[in-house]
This record gives C-alpha cells, sequence and structure tokens, in this order.
C-alpha cells in the first residue's frame, strides 16, 4: 500500500496528465466523477444484489436437485405436474421484485436524462431555505447544486467526424461573432508513427504522458463546479460520444442534436471512447475531458480564441494548485 | 408429456430411398433436408467461430498484432488495413452464427426433423417449399461469404457491424459492391426463413395426429410454432428495411439520409422491430428442447405444461414490443426510455415463470445425468445468468453506462453463446441415436460439456468487468487497462477450442465405431412420439396416423 501511494505521488510530481483511466484487472465501474454516475453506481448495485440472490436461488435449487433428486437418491419419480399456489407465487414475487427495481429506475433516468432547469434550481432550492426545511434542501442540492445553477450553463457541441472530435463553444466567441471551435484528434492510431505525428503536430514532448488509447491533442476543456449542457451531431456517420466516469454517453447521429448534462466537481483528466461502430478508426477517436478551475477555464478560453492553442493547453495542463492534485490522487 | 397412450401402425420393408442425387439435392424429406440444415449449420458454424478465435487471438494482448497477417501491406500499412479487416470479422461472425448456425439448425435442422415426427405428421406441408428454404439458405450463405470477398470501401467485405447502421452501411460509409451482395444475402436468407416459416406454421396448425390438441402438443412443436410466427412477422420488416437501404445506396433514394430528409435512427428502429424478435426466434425452439430434455431425464411430465406454452407465446407477443431498448443513447424521449424499460423488465416474467417451471419439473425426479441432461442443465444456469444481465440493461439508466460496452457482449452471449448454443449441443446429443441410428460416446459427450462449460464461463464472464470498467465493443485495440480480462476471456476461447474438437472427435468416434442406436435409449421418461419409432425413423413414417389418447391425464 506504501508503495502504491508512493507511487502515485511520484505520479503526481512527474506528470500532471492524472487521469481516470481503466484499471487494469478492475471488477466494477470507473470511479464516478458525477452525481450521474453515483446514481448510476447506487442503482446498478442494488439491482447486481437482487440478480446475484437470484442467480444463487435458481445455483442453490440445481444443486439441491443434484443432489436430492437424482437417479440414486431417490429411485422412483415423482408424477405431479401442477401446483397451482406455487406457479402463481413465481409469477408474482418476480414481478415485485420488477416493481421493486422499476421504483428506483425511473427516477433515475429522469435524473440523468432531462437536462435541469437552473431557474426552476435556484426557486426551488431558495423556497426550501425560505421554509426552514435545511434538510431537504441539502438532500436536494445533492442532486442539483443551487449554487451552480445560479451561473447558468456552460454549453458544448461535440461532433463526431471519421475519427475526431470537433468541439464548439457556443457561449465563447471572438470578435468577429465566431464560436470557439477546434478538433480534438486521437495520439494513438496504433501505429508505429504516431510518436513523430503527435510530437509534429504539436511540438510537444509529452508523448509518453499520454495514455495509450485514450489521449487527444487538444482535450475538451471545461469548469469545474458548472453545469455542462453537451450536444452531439455527426458529419458523416453515427458516433457516440461517452465518458465512463461521468455515466454519460449519447450517439451522435447525422441530422440529429441530442443533448445531455452533466456537472463534474473534481477536477482531472477524464477520458471516454467512441462508443457506436464507425467504421476503420472506430477504436482510435478518444475522448479527453479536462475539468479545470473557472480561472485556468478562463485563460484557456481566451488563448483558445487567441488561436495559440500550444499556451491554451498549457493552461489546463497543470492543476491549480498542489491540493488539487494531492487529491485527486487520493482518490484514485 | 400429454400423450399417455399411443397406437402405432409398424413401417413395413417398402421403405424406398431415392438415388444420391434425387435424395440429397432433391430432397423433400423432412428429415433429409433436417439432417442437410444440420450439415450446413456444423459448416456454417465452424467458419463462425473461425472468425470469433481471429477476434479472441487479436484481443489476446494490447496492440494491433494478428489481423496484420491476414491482410496485404506491411507495417502501418498492414495495420490499416487490420482494422477494417477485424471490423469485417466481427460483423460477419454475427451474421453467421445468427443466420447461418443457430437459425438453421434449431429451426431448420431439429424443427424439420421433430416437429412432424413429434405431431404425428408424414411429413412436412410443403416438401418441396421446403427443399426451397434450404437452397435458398446455402445460396445467402454463399452470397454472405462471397461479399467478404469483394471490395467494400475501406476494404473487401463490410465492416459495419451486424446491425448494418447506415450511414455506415449507405454510401457514406462503405461506397463498394460488398454491402449490395451483403443486402442480397440477407434478403435471400429471409426469403427461405419467412418460407419454412410458412411451412411450420400450416404443418403444426394442420397436421397434427388425431387427438393431438393444441394444448396436448410437445413443447418443442410449441417453440418451433411461436418462432416461425415471429419470423413471419419480423423477416418482412427487416427486408423492407434493406430494401431501402438498397435503394438509398444505387437508386438514390434518401430514406436513411438526413441530407434528403430522411432519418438514420428509422433503420435502426425498422431493425430491431425485426432484431429483438430475431434473438428470441433462436432461443424460443432450444426451450422446447430443454424442457423435452429435462422431463426425459428426470422420468417427470413437464411441470406446469400450459404454462409453458403460454409463457412462449407472451414471450413472443410481448418480443414485439420492446425493440427500442436497443437504442438508448440514440437521443429518444425520455418518456418513451421509460415505456421501453417498463416493457422489457415484464419480459422477465414469463422467463422467470420457464426457468422455475424447469426447476419444479426436475424436483422429485428420478435424475439420469446422461450427457443431454448435462447441457440441459448447464442451459438452465447459464441462461439465469444471461437473463438477470439482461434485467440490468433493461434500466435506461444504467445502459446509458454500459451500452455499446463488453458488458452487453457479455450478456448476449450468456443467452445466445451459452444459451442457444447449449440448447442447441442439449438436442443434438438427446436424438443423435434417433437422427443417425448410432450411439454417440458418452464419455466424449461429457468432457465435451464440462469443458465447453468450463471454456464458455472463462470466455464471457470476464466481458462483465471489461464491460463495467468502459472497455466499448467493436474494438480491434484496447486501452492498456483492459489488458488483464481480455487475456483471462481469450484463454478461455481456447478452452472452447478443445471443447470443439472433442465434440467433432466424438462424432467421427461415433460414426466409425457404429453402435447400432435402440428406438428409445431413454427409457420411460421419454413419451413423444418420435421415440415410438425405430432409430433412424423409417424413410416415410406415419403412413397410418397414430391416435393420441390421453389416459389418466396429465
Amino acid at each position: 500500500m506504501r508503495h502504491l501511494l508512493a507511487a502515485l505521488c511520484a505520479a503526481v510530481m512527474a506528470s500532471p496528465a492524472l487521469a481516470f483511466v481503466p484499471q487494469d484487472g478492475a471488477l466494477g465501474f470507473q470511479p464516478a466523477a458525477t452525481r450521474i454516475a453515483e446514481r448510476i453506481h447506487v442503482f446498478h448495485h442494488f439491482v447486481l444484489i437482487i440478480i446475484v440472490l437470484i442467480t444463487l436461488l435458481v445455483l442453490g435449487l440445481l444443486l439441491w436437485i443434484i443432489m436430492r433428486h437424482n437417479r440414486k437418491a431417490n429411485p422412483v419419480p415423482k408424477k405431479f405436474s401442477h401446483n397451482t399456489l406455487i406457479e402463481v407465487i413465481w409469477t408474482v414475487v418476480p414481478a415485485l421484485i420488477l416493481v421493486a427495481i422499476a421504483s428506483q429506475s425511473f427516477p433515475n433516468l429522469y435524473y440523468q436524462d432531462v437536462v435541469p432547469n437552473l431557474q426552476q434550481i435556484t426557486d426551488k432550492s431558495d423556497k426550501l431555505i425560505a421554509d426552514g426545511k435545511t434538510a431537504q434542501q441539502e438532500r436536494f442540492a445533492k442532486d442539483y447544486y443551487p449554487e451552480a445553477a445560479e451561473k447558468g450553463f456552460v454549453n458544448v457541441k461535440a461532433q463526431g467526424n471519421q475519427w475526431n472530435w470537433t468541439y464548439t463553444y457556443p457561449d465563447l466567441v471572438d470578435d468577429s461573432g465566431y464560436p470557439l471551435e477546434f478538433v480534438s484528434n486521437p495520439v494513438h492510431v496504433g501505429i508505429s508513427a504516431d510518436a513523430d505525428n503527435y510530437a509534429g503536430a504539436t511540438g510537444r514532448t509529452d508523448f509518453a504522458s499520454k495514455p495509450r488509447n485514450l489521449g487527444v491533442d487538444y482535450p475538451m476543456v471545461i469548469p469545474e463546479d458548472r453545469f455542462v449542457r453537451y450536444y452531439t451531431a455527426a458529419a458523416d456517420v453515427i458516433h457516440s460520444w461517452a465518458v465512463p466516469a461521468f455515466g454519460v454517453k449519447t450517439d451522435a447521429v447525422p441530422g440529429r442534436l441530442n443533448e445531455g448534462w452533466f456537472l463534474v466537481e473534481e477536477p482531472g483528466v477524464y477520458y471516454g471512447q467512441c462508443s457506436e461502430l464507425c467504421g476503420v478508426n472506430h477504436a482510435f477517436m478518444p475522448i479527453e475531458v479536462r475539468v479545470v478551475s473557472q480561472a485556468q477555464f478562463d485563460s484557456w478560453a481566451e488563448f483558445m480564441l487567441a488561436g495559440d492553442y500550444e499556451a491554451a493547453y498549457a493552461t489546463v495542463d497543470v492543476f491549480a494548485s498542489n491540493e488539487q492534485a494531492t487529491q485527486f490522487a487520493a482518490k484514485q | 408429456m400429454p400423450m399417455d397412450e399411443v397406437a402405432i401402425d409398424h413401417h413395413d420393408a417398402h421403405d424406398h430411398k431415392p438415388g444420391f442425387f434425387t435424395r440429397w439435392l432433391f430432397s423433400t424429406n423432412h428429415k433429409d433436408i433436417g439432417t442437410l440444415y444440420l450439415i450446413f449449420a456444423l459448416i456454417a458454424g465452424v467458419v463462425g467461430y473461425t472468425l470469433s478465435g481471429l477476434i479472441r487471438w487479436e484481443l489476446a494482448e494490447p496492440g494491433i498484432g494478428v489481423m496484420t497477417q491476414f491482410v496485404a501491406g506491411e507495417g502501418d500499412v498492414a495495420i490499416q488495413n487490420a482494422k477494417h479487416f477485424y471490423n469485417t470479422v466481427i460483423t460477419y461472425h454475427g451474421l453467421i452464427m445468427i443466420f447461418f448456425m443457430v437459425m438453421p439448425a434449431l429451426i431448420g435442422g431439429f424443427g424439420n426433423w421433430f416437429v412432424p415426427l413429434m405431431i404425428g405428421a408424414p411429413d412436412m406441408a410443403f416438401p418441396r417449399m421446403n427443399n426451397i428454404s434450404f437452397w435458398l439458405t446455402v445460396a445467402a450463405f454463399v452470397l454472405a461469404c462471397i461479399s467478404m470477398t469483394v471490395p467494400g470501401g475501406p476494404g473487401n467485405g463490410f465492416g459495419g457491424g451486424w446491425v448494418l447502421y447506415p450511414p455506415l452501411s449507405s454510401t457514406t460509409g462503405h461506397p463498394g459492391p460488398a454491402m449490395d451482395v451483403l443486402i442480397l444475402a440477407l434478403h435471400t436468407a429471409g426469403i427461405a426463413s419467412i418460407l419454412g416459416a410458412i411451412n411450420f406454421i400450416v404443418t403444426i396448425l394442420n397436421m397434427r395426429a388425431p387427438g393431438m390438441t393444441m394444448h396436448k402438443m410437445p413443447l418443442f412443436a410449441w417453440g418451433v410454432l411461436i418462432t416461425a410466427v415471429l419470423l413471419l412477422l419480423s423477416l418482412p420488416v427487416l427486408a423492407a428495411a434493406l430494401t431501402m437501404l438498397l435503394t438509398d445506396r444505387n437508386f438514390g433514394s434518401q430514406f436513411f439520409s438526413p441530407a434528403g430528409g430522411g432519418d438514420p435512427v428509422m433503420f435502426q428502429h425498422l431493425f430491431w422491430f425485426f432484431g429483438h424478435p430475431e434473438v428470441y426466434i433462436m432461443i424460443l425452439p432450444a426451450f422446447g428442447i430443454i424442457s423435452h430434455i429435462v422431463s426425459t431425464f428426470s422420468k417427470k411430465p413437464i411441470f406446469g405444461y400450459l404454462g409453458m406454452a403460454y409463457a412462449m407465446v407472451s414471450i413472443g407477443v410481448i418480443g414485439f414490443v420492446v425493440w427500442a431498448h436497443h437504442m438508448y443513447t440514440v437521443g429518444m424521449d425520455v418518456d418513451l426510455k421509460a415505456y421501453f424499460v417498463a416493457a422489457t423488465m415484464v419480459i422477465a416474467v414469463p422467463t422467470g415463470i420457464k426457468i422455475f417451471s424447469w426447476i419444479a419439473t426436475m424436483w422429485g425426479g428420478s435424475i439420469d445425468f446422461k450427457v443431454p441432461m448435462l447441457w440441459a442443465i448447464g442451459f438452465i444456469f447459464l441462461f439465469t445468468v444471461g437473463g438477470v444481465t439482461g434485467v440490468v440493461l433493461a434500466n435506461a439508466g444504467i445502459d446509458h453506462a454500459l451500452h455499446d460496452t463488453y458488458y452487453v457482449v457479455a450478456h448476449f452471449h450468456y443467452v445466445l453463446s451459452l444459451g442457444a448454443v447449449f440448447g442447441l449441443f442439449a438436442g443434438w446429443y438427446y436424438w443423435f441415436e434417433k437422427m443417425f441410428g448410432i450411439k454417440y460416446n458418452g464419455v466424449i459427450g461429457g468432457l465435451h460439456f464440462w469443458l465447453m462449460f468450463i471454456g464458455s464461463n472463462v470466455l464471457f464472464f470476464p466481458q462483465h468487468f471489461l464491460g463495467l470498467q468502459g472497455m466499448p465493443r467493436r474494438y480491434i485495440d484496447y486501452a492498456d487497462g483492459f489488458a488483464t480480462w481480455h487475456m483471462w476471456s481469450s484463454i478461455g476461447y481456447a478452452i472452447t477450442l478443445v471443447a470443439t474438437l472433442i465434440f467433432f472427435v466424438g462424432l467421427v468416434e461415433a460414426m466409425i465405431r457404429r453402435r447400432k442406436g435402440e428406438a428409445n435409449p431413454w427409457g420411460e421418461g421419454a413419451t413423444t412420439l418420435e421415440w415410438t419409432l425405430p432409430s433412424p425413423p423409417p424413410f416415410h413414417q406415419f403412413n397410418e396416423l397414430p391416435h393420441v389418447t390421453n389416459k389418466g391425464g396429465h
């Protein structure tokens, strides 16, 4: 354990690319970075317990039958073929279990699927406080972040192309009124020239710090503690924008504009991968999202709008403070 | 089974078999056509299984290193070609296993062989249409194999997944003729299946022996009947979607092209309106087979026969109204998703009835663990595992995280590769002696089962972990964090490879030794009509129809 921590600390010092990457040999989800993912995990574990119990019940019954109702233990078979009571039970009980699952499923689905109305969040939170219902307000705040709601949405559009993503920030406009828009290319496409291509295109030396098949040259950047409303679109074939740590996955379909939302509290680097077969380089159009402080985000946006992509990258390539980096490492 | 006493007119020596070509190329005999279907499914199965071997070999460790050996070019060129080759391999693995292995084996093979025998009919209702169905299936398979070798666009063959989503399958993604040939192949396979479905429906509704009411009909015949109805209703929708795709590709229509006012998502709706019933098409005949095996080797009548039959009916009906649970991430309205969540979870109820009824059939029985019974018990457990992960995925809230990940791959391989295929092998060993008149070697059959059981679990169980951790489907190469479980998955494949070789060893051993089969090797538990005939049954059976009488009730 100590070695692990030491290794993590070393990683913090050596490289700012701390990230939620898939863990080798892991049995479950990647750590949740949003309330959406947290709720998915809680709900999944609830269903998992139910299905494990059902599977164990079936396994136990089968083993019992194999031991007790075989030819040696029970030479003369019984001849019954009906029992109305038990048939009613095994119809009604599963139905009730499904109702129990559904009772968790629908609130969970509506929470993650409906982009919240920020004005309503603020109003409701204010009303709960005014009414003195603090406990209720705290529960509400856990899901709906009234403080973040006051700041409005950060809007980002992710457009899938064969085989990279174009990110557009409609609210960040340059002097001529054009929104910030840039292409996010994969660092790795599985060929031997990957390192040279990356260095040649960006002039950077951090190829080794990019996790294989996950890193991109210009990541999507969002501020921490802000409601993010993302849109997905596609230029050619269907793609799917997904970040496992956020618990989001939305197809990018030509001719459609899909939307979703999330809010990340912890700054860090989060990775996802295209999740709809899109042709030859389907495995090589990763998604990299950097969650940074508002100040970092603002300076990143300024550099990006000015056309200085490398300077912009440098501003989001480090954590705002050592404290943040340590927190992040501890969470890993 | 419901029939307790059966009067049989025994068949004498007037068993005139036609010559080789007439018998096997122009065959109109349901048993010969069944045998042809089984041989065909074995061949297609070997092809599909080899393709899956390529997939597991490539994914055994990170990086692209295996597929490059099968494509032109060297170095980075080979890697670029390998990426498309991998996509074609997964595509044709899925299509071949579904359309040319599971369906021909369960419906064409066992359905043709045993539906007429079980319902006491001399043959299928339309014997020559039966022949057309078979040879169209062969033609479709040949076309599918050809389409692998003609230019698709990025390389030879179509590499857009078995779901054929446009625009990847339209000229945007695959401008070459491979997709057009594949559409022709699937149209042909669809026509073959529709003709076969009509044949089964007519046979089962009109040609049951006197006294065999629908509520006395063996459950395998029930399974095939419901399957045939599903095929009849769903395949025309696939044919429509394929035709629209064909005209989009070649004649300037814009059904799925947003530039012309079309919508790619409409194809997904049409496809899954076929595709979801299709998964029940693959499993319902296996349900029937498992019921007979469980009853035979427990020496007990099937528990809750009517419940079992109507559970299959309701699975078939509900199967038509849940299709969009395959599309939770396309951008549907949340209320629509909520509906599909509810409808999908309802299917767990009749499925649960089936599982528990099989268990109740065994309860109090005097179980003989012959090879078919091993496969049947394996089926029940593994189908349960695959079924409960289906309940997880039914919840759109969780599916947003798991859609298009290896969790889904694990889920549907548990219900198909370990469900339908275990049902298939169960039926194979159950009816082997009846069909071919020779006995298989029980030790080899048992070894086949145990290696397959262990191997396929090692193969598919770790894929749940990969999916939860976020590993997307249809990836030729993956992030390093997925390496361990992919390696285990490939080890599992190697074990199933040994099991498959043992299966063929057992087949060859039985063919060489030719131990003479009995009419009914399973004893008192085997009560359906096929066991009243010699093994193999005469070329024409039931020239005088058997009378099914009900003595003592069930």
